[in-house]
């Protein structure tokens, strides 16, 4: 009787799914790569120091990586939590004290602040080894939106909550639009858009309210930030993400000296 | 909530030797690499001394009693001295930049593996020194602050590796050879030396996410309440540099226009250096423009303002020391003067100029600007007058090279940088508080 592993290796179902023998010689470790889905971002070859961790710090993989950690703990919670004004924070009490492996929220948490550090930490790396020269001007231009819209995720994601923490950060963070010029009520060259003398920017109208959703953080906000939060930004993200892998490898693969 | 010195030691005992007790292993495990890899007998021998030591004072820390507790704390002198000469925005920002610039000059010296193994631990001593104060523990411990003391470690582990690569990288090309990204031009198939790394990556981090989860909880405050505003009301930690930018301008710049430019600024860098070199590896002398600019607006305006806005801002934003209790009743004398003041009032000795009453939109207009029109032509000389003068002098060659559009939009976005430290200095030096004061319009600056 042959051993176990090779029955299953030699099943019907096994080949079905892996459709090349086992990446244990050089042609087969070409093929997994050319032919497993979530291998084939990679290209089938690649320079030796361009990997070395030294080199690399593998920022920009950990970022995904947490992106991911974010995405499946980000949907579990989203079972536990209602974005109202009667349910989020007695949620998030229930989920500490009466969910099993109580720790979803914390690794959900600090994985987010870890991500807004491991991309300031490949935006760095990517800097100090003058990466984003031609030909790779756009993908750091692309990096640039991605490094705004993890720090937005994160200062959506803050709110949710619904403690003292999470409505006075947001409220703090929120003024500033207020101030923004032309568009923010108290903002300079507001007064100057006016119709027969009725202001157009008011605190109903202005930049703030179209960020709240309401005068001041209240159930709208809520309401707007959890859905900027789970779907509309993160599906920017995910696009965004593809092309920026997608360039990578259009732009010449992994950098190193030219 | 405040409780005594002799609870609070009590509390953090556990931390604090288990904390000594790593840093023993940290360096015992540097001794043993030394010895084993590199063959450096006595260095090996410094580290083990430096490992027993730590191990020594941890059961001190484990004992939690005040009386040998105080042999391993910050002393009482360092602290107050530090409270009370250190404590101001401009002595913090003037000694973080300093540090910059000396570690800047003297890489070379700075990044010796030894050097920078010393560094660190004297950071890593000064910290749990640091921790035997109650003071300091509570801003430090404070959940949402924990990744931001791991960001800063990260963050200087980062700077050394990259400095020692660019200073050798350096001392090749100054020797004609080639940076040593280029000598190992062997090409390798990614299974298994990439996809290997990614998945050990990810095992590590999952590793840490759930000890770091089970560790420490995340933070939750009382249930929201839009009548009971905390003091201080702080933003999320990472645009702290921001909100202490408010300090210095108003929202409309600290909170809109400068961060926009940020992230303008970010995006422009690839279309502004013009520079060839130094691509695909690490190098400081063949791009020290672009370096030092780079550092100066990240590590400098960035990040220290993170660290100040996060350590040193309590309550009413006032700054408080490391060691300092956050006392909600500090005053801290405000008597800024605006330059119209400075101009009409003090230098020509009558009173702001002002429209008469009932004079028209226009007329009172006109009154306005006639009042700011000093600091209207400072603002203008430096925004419109400044890129072509530099274009004449020090950035010579750079017009040159850049050609007139390129060129405009990188000494806007210099002069804008450049626009914060300016108003910092301007309010440490003569408490300058508007350069524009149009209130009218909601237009300061």
């Amino acid at each position: 009787m042959p051993p176990i592993g090779e029955i299953i290796r030699n099943s019907q179902i096994w080949k079905s799914v892996f459709r090349h023998p086992m990446p244990v010689d050089r042609r087969n470790r070409i093929v997994v790569m050319l032919t497993n889905f979530f291998l084939h971002l990679h290209p089938v070859s690649i320079q030796k120091q361009g990997i070395a961790l030294s080199y690399t710090w593998c920022m920009g993989g950990v970022t995904f990586f947490l992106f991911l950690v974010e995405t499946v703990t980000g949907v579990l919670l989203m079972f536990y939590y209602r974005p109202t004004l009667e349910w989020a924070f007695h949620d998030i009490l229930s989920l500490r004290d009466d969910t099993s492996l109580g720790i979803l929220r914390e690794i959900h948490r600090w994985g987010a602040h870890a991500m807004v550090i491991t991309v300031w930490l490949h935006m760095y790396r990517v800097f100090l080894t003058g990466s984003y020269k031609p030909p790779r001007e756009f993908n750091w231009v692309v990096g640039v939106i991605l490094l705004l819209l993890t720090l937005l995720l994160s200062f959506t994601g803050y709110l949710l909550p619904w403690d003292q923490l999470a409505i006075w950060a947001i409220t703090v963070g929120s003024n500033m639009a207020r101030a923004t010029p032309f568009l923010g009520h108290e903002g300079p060259g507001a007064q100057l858009l006016q119709l027969d003398g009725v202001k157009m920017i008011t605190d109903g109208s202005d930049a703030r309210f179209g960020l709240l959703g309401a005068r001041f953080v209240g159930e709208e906000t809520l309401n707007r930030f959890y859905v900027l939060h789970c779907v509309a930004i993160p599906l920017a993200v995910s696009l965004l993400l593809a092309i920026h892998f997608w360039r990578v490898r259009k732009d010449g693969g992994i950098s190193g000296p030219m | 909530m405040h409780v005594s010195q002799a609870e609070f030691l009590e509390g953090i005992s556990g931390f604090l030797g288990s904390y000594y007790l790593a840093l023993g292993a940290m360096n015992a495990i540097a001794a043993l690499y030394v010895w084993s890899s590199l063959k450096k007998n006595g260095l090996a021998l410094c580290w083990l001394i430096l490992a027993l030591l730590f191990v020594i004072i941890s059961p001190l820390a484990y004992s939690g009693r005040p009386e040998l507790i105080q042999f391993i704390s910050m002393p009482e002198s360092i602290r107050n001295f530090v409270d009370q000469y250190m404590a101001t925005a401009f002595v913090y920002s003037t000694v973080t930049l300093l540090s910059l610039v000396v570690l800047y000059q003297f890489r070379e010296f700075f990044v010796k593996p030894v050097v920078a193994w010393l560094m660190l631990n004297a950071a890593l001593l000064v910290m749990g020194l640091s921790m035997a104060d109650s003071d300091f523990a509570a801003i430090v411990t404070k959940p949402d602050n924990v990744p931001i003391v791991a960001m800063v470690f990260l963050l200087g582990y980062f700077t050394w590796l990259a400095t020692y690569k660019a200073v050798q990288n350096d001392q090749r090309m100054a020797q004609g050879l080639e940076p040593l990204e280029a000598l190992d031009q062997e090409k390798v198939l990614v299974w298994p030396d990439l996809v290997y790394i990614e998945m050990i990556c990810m095992v590590v981090l999952t590793a840490v996410l759930i000890l770091w989860a089970i560790g420490l909880k995340a933070p939750l405050e009382e249930a929201a309440s839009g009548v009971k505003t905390p003091n201080p009301s702080k933003a999320p930690w990472y645009f702290l540099g921001l909100q202490e930018m408010l300090v210095y301008f108003d929202p409309w710049m600290a909170g809109v226009v400068l961060p926009s430019l940020v992230v303008f600024g970010l995006m422009a860098i690839p279309y502004l250096d013009f520079n060839k070199a130094g691509n695909g590896y690490y190098t400081i002398n063949q791009r020290k423009f672009a370096y030092s600019i780079f550092q100066i607006g990240f590590l400098e305006m960035w990040v220290t303002l993170i660290i100040l806005g996060t350590f040193l801002r309590g309550p009413n934003w006032n700054f408080f020391g490391p060691y300092e209790f956050w006392d909600a009743h500090k005053v801290e004398a405000l008597n800024n003067v605006n330059l119209s003041e400075y101009f009409w009032v003090r230098g020509i000795g009558t009173a702001l100029p002002k429209a008469p009453e009932g004079a028209g939109a226009g007329t009172t207009l006109l009154y306005i600007v006639w009042r700011e029109l000093p600091g209207i032509l400072l603002v203008f000389g430096y925004l419109a007058v400044m890129p072509p003068l530099m274009a004449m002098t020090v950035f010579r060659k750079f017009f040159v090279r850049m050609g007139f559009i390129r060129f405009m939009v990188m000494s806007n976005l210099l002069l804008m940088m450049g626009l914060l430290p300016l108003k910092m200095v301007l309010r440490w030096t003569i408490n300058l508080k508007y350069i524009i004061n149009i209130p009218e319009y909601f237009l300061n600056l």
